[in-house]
């Protein structure tokens, strides 16, 4: 079970069209992510909210295909 | 997720001040996400109770459902959900998990 890093920026920004997004295969095993975004779709919600939006725009990979995902948001 | 479950995390959260739903236990965690909250409680020297996912699949899938969060570790503090690994070090950092734990009136060391 893997997912490609390039698919989980699509993914994101099919969900946040004006996010800027950083994406790092922590462990080059295309299973442990980091990310890092930036929109606007964040601003004013509870870091709570902004991770659930990311989990969201993942279309329950999130826990399945994706094992670990680090998120790191950031309003604009 | 079936009732009888969700009754189950309910007394857990009720029951523990401070429940952290964990893969492995607070002295042998089985993953780095785990640990690292783990980690973050015990050098704050908070009294906490880990629950161990692994140990029972009905309450891994159930904690998902209940507090719509499709990851674990979770941590709960006084029945509130605070977030995952990412969150929860973020408001250490930050000393916003040390306000929520004053707050809510929880025993910690800084």
């Amino acid at each position: 079970m893997s997912l490609k890093s390039g698919e989980i920026k699509r993914l994101i920004k099919e969900a946040m069209p004006d996010a800027e997004i950083i994406i790092q295969d922590l462990a080059g095993d295309e299973n442990h992510y980091s990310a890092t975004i930036k929109s606007k779709v964040f601003n004013g919600k509870s870091k709570i909210e902004q991770h659930k939006i990311v989990y969201k725009s993942l279309k329950g990979k999130m826990g399945n295909e994706l094992h670990a995902l680090s998120i790191n948001t950031m309003e604009v | 997720m079936n009732e009888n479950t969700k009754e189950k995390i309910s007394e857990l959260i009720e029951k523990n001040d401070v429940c952290l739903f964990m893969k492995g236990t607070p002295d042998v965690p089985q993953c780095g996400f785990s640990l690292a909250i783990s980690n973050v409680l015990k050098h704050l020297g908070v009294s906490f109770k880990g629950v161990n996912v692994l140990e029972n699949n009905d309450i891994r899938e159930g904690i998902k459902t209940f507090s719509d969060w499709p990851t674990i570790p979770q941590l709960f503090i006084k029945k509130e959900f605070i977030g995952g690994c990412d969150i929860v070090k973020e408001m250490f950092e930050k000393k916003e998990l040390q306000a929520k734990l004053s707050e809510k009136k929880i025993p910690y060391k800084n």
